[in-house]
């Protein structure tokens, strides 16, 4: 009954320490930065001018290009202005700075509680409103939602995936929403169903979960067409290739697409973000965060408006501990260690762990002893130490044939590696400069 | 017996010949003239293959000498003046003026200037943590610290030095081919005209930020003031992007701009020690 990807993965130990504490909503910070590079694709392009006072979910950024999103303002205040910020990596970027006052929203978001289940809008309308409201994959990419809506001509799509597994350690923000938002989960499901014209979706959540996979189940009845699919827990099974060939065994070609094997996959969370703009008129600009740490006095999963510090974030969790070594942003797979508390929550920040300081140094780094361990842990069936080696080397030619762009950065082979090697620290410098060699060869 | 050995030995002369014919004949008709000068200038280049000029080794850059119609932008930068007119006389023409150059590396952030906020223990190499994070420090443009120039340095001419943690460019082994500067991911290290006992007067910085923030992050940054445009006599300095740059073709070494550096960005190297006088900061030695 339980299902799962054949090829790879490992099983890091889970430390899903927060899977019993409710969503609590964070208090409004007094003071917002909102990045305008949330999403992948190009940056919003700000229509505020510092002075300009907002309300909150008012539009204060628009997408520029195709792949773009709107951003919307979390808050009610003044714009203080318009300047550069550091995002995660401590690279400066540009943002804008409200100060709050209060918490007044647009009039025409739907602040009941009551849950909307009839779908009043058409195809079109939908993909209209997640563009309007800003809507990307809630699962850490961050794509556009009204990009992946949208099938180009020639292409059909014949099911929908959702993706409930959640299988990064540490994280449960999507395990609560599933939990106590289930109802709107399914009702954005028909809708993104209704928007990509499927009959079919399936939910796949990993065994870990029996509440969220019996209390969806249970919901479901309700809702034609969706049904759950319990997964084996297996690292990286929400990787989108993997949980595809989990649930209904069909493989996306190397360099392919889901939509290439007729299926979108979406995150929960995204569901959850469609239901609340379709249904509520509500954009988004808040988001469930998971801060834990095995020393955080008070881990929790909190709602947090976009551009709220992370370090009130630590701060309500109970302050950080003393002795905290690395503060991860995401995942402790995939995640990237913060250079900076200050830095702003935004759509995509999924997580935030502090990790002690003896669990957070790397191990010293020795000679590969051709064990093929990567290669076994590979889940897109590629040869990690050859890629590292060859990335390392300069040899990105050797590296694109190897097909090094089919990484998905999951991490599995330097998690598993017993000689420590930096192994996707290489790989992800080599397969940005394939990219780029590609970019380059297609626009001559 | 003997016949058997007799027949083997006109047969296998018989072929021979043959094949030598057939050897001949498409040698000649599919002969290559190559200039053989390429042989002789390839021969007089160092042979250290290191890419400098910006062809793949020294024989594709002797090929372009011989082809040139003139020696102008063609040039070996390990080779310098000497090389180059060694090959003008081989090849009889003008020898285009070189100017000798040095490498710079334009960071002067040391743990003493430039406090160090966060520990980075992934790969030793300064592409991957460039593309990962800002750096150890608070300043997004400084020296990453991994020595990727020190590994891309064909003439042992850098070393990291363990104190301040920035590379170190000896002058006389460099022979300024810029693979360093390909190296380095974030541009700090730069080509520059080699003064008279190796003097040289730079921004040893490359923080495009806004002075506050340029300063907050450390203290040594280029504020983009630009007190040090407004004393330059030379019109050798230029700021763009909060960051001032010193024209080594302009600059006449008269210091004039390093005792007005309010962060001290503008660094002096081999010049004679200053007398600590305000007549003499005044008055710069102007000998050039």
């Amino acid at each position: 009954m339980f299902k799962s990807f054949p090829k790879g993965g490992i099983h890091p130990p889970e430390n899903k320490m927060t899977a019993g504490n409710p969503i609590e909503v964070l208090p409004v910070p007094s003071a917002v930065t909102i990045p305008l590079a949330q999403h992948i694709g190009a940056p919003a392009v700000a229509i505020v001018a510092k002075g300009d006072e907002v309300k909150t979910g008012q539009l204060i950024a628009t997408a520029k290009g195709f792949v773009s999103a709107n951003i919307h303002s979390p808050v009610s205040g003044k714009v203080v202005k318009i300047d550069t910020t550091i995002d995660t990596t401590g690279y400066k970027q540009p943002a804008v700075f409200i100060e709050v006052s209060g918490d007044e929203w647009v009039d025409t978001i739907d602040r009941s509680q009551v849950i909307e289940k009839e779908i009043k809008l058409d195809r079109e309308a939908i993909i209209n409103k997640c563009m309007e409201c800003g809507i990307v994959g809630l699962g850490g990419a961050t794509f556009p939602t009204h990009v992946k809506m949208g099938i180009p001509a020639g292409k059909k799509c014949d099911l929908l995936i959702i993706n409930g597994v959640e299988c990064e350690p540490y994280l449960t923000s999507d395990h609560r929403l599933m939990l106590e938002n289930g109802e709107e989960i399914l009702t954005g499901v028909s809708i993104i169903m209704k928007a990509l014209g499927v009959e079919k979706a399936i939910v796949g959540i990993e065994a870990n979960k029996p509440d969220a996979i019996k209390s969806l189940s249970d919901l479901t009845s309700g809702f034609k067409g969706i049904s759950i699919q319990p997964l084996k827990v297996k690292y990286p099974q929400g990787g989108e290739k993997q949980l595809i060939k989990a649930c209904c065994n069909r493989e996306v070609p190397s360099g392919k697409l889901p939509l290439d094997v007729n299926v979108v996959v979406q995150n929960v969370g995204t569901a959850y973000a469609v239901y609340e703009a379709v249904q509520k008129n509500k954009p988004l600009f808040e988001r469930v965060v998971t801060v834990t740490g095995k020393h955080l006095p008070k881990p929790g999963n909190m709602k947090v408006r976009i551009g709220t510090p992370v370090s009130a974030l630590i701060e309500a969790a109970g302050g950080m501990p003393d002795d905290t070594g690395k503060i991860v942003n995401g995942g402790p797979m995939m995640g990237k260690a913060l250079a900076d508390l200050d830095v702003p929550v935004t759509k995509g920040t999924s997580g935030i762990i502090l990790f002690p300081s003896e669990e957070s140094k790397r191990s010293e780094v020795t000679p590969c002893i051709r064990c093929g361990k990567c290669v076994t842990a590979c889940a897109m069936g590629l040869e990690p130490w050859y890629l590292s080696a060859a990335s390392e080397r300069e040899m990105f030619d050797k590296t694109e044939a190897a097909k090094i762009t089919d990484c998905m950065e999951c991490g599995s082979c330097s998690f598993v590696c017993p000689a420590n090697r930096p192994l996707l620290d290489y790989i992800r410098l080599g397969k940005s400069t394939v990219m780029r060699m590609i970019r380059e060869r297609n626009t001559k | 017996m003997s016949f058997t050995i007799l027949n083997t030995i006109i047969m296998l002369s018989l072929l021979g010949m043959v094949a030598a014919v057939i050897l001949y004949v498409i040698a000649q008709r599919f002969k290559v003239i190559e200039d053989p000068r390429i042989d002789i200038v390839a021969d007089t280049l160092p042979g250290a293959n290191c890419g400098g000029c910006g062809f793949a080794g020294c024989r594709s850059l002797a090929e372009a000498l011989v082809k040139a119609d003139s020696l102008e932008g063609l040039l070996c930068p390990p080779g310098g003046s000497e090389t180059m007119a060694k090959i003008a006389v081989i090849l009889d023409r003008q020898p285009a003026a070189v100017e000798p150059k040095v490498a710079v590396v334009r960071c002067n952030g040391t743990p003493e200037n430039c406090a160090r906020i966060t520990n980075y223990d992934g790969a030793i190499n300064c592409r991957v943590a460039h593309s990962l994070y800002r750096g150890t420090t608070a300043c997004q443009y400084g020296c990453l610290g991994c020595g990727d120039c020190v590994t891309a340095c064909k003439f042992d001419a850098m070393v990291m030095d363990p104190v301040t943690k920035l590379p170190v460019i000896f002058d006389d082994k460099c022979v300024a081919c810029g693979a360093c500067v390909k190296a380095c991911p974030r541009n700090i290290i730069e080509l520059r005209k080699k003064s008279r006992k190796d003097r040289k007067i730079y921004v040893s910085c490359v923080n495009r930020d806004k002075g506050g923030p340029a300063k907050k992050a450390c203290n040594v940054a280029c504020i983009g003031c630009g007190k040090c445009v407004k004393v330059c006599a030379y019109d050798a300095i230029t700021v763009t992007d909060n960051l001032a740059f010193i024209d080594s073709s302009k600059c006449k070494m008269c210091r004039k701009c390093v005792a007005e550096c309010p962060t001290g960005a503008i660094i002096e190297l081999n010049f004679p020690v200053r007398e600590q006088t305000e007549a003499s900061r005044l008055e710069p030695d102007v000998k050039e």
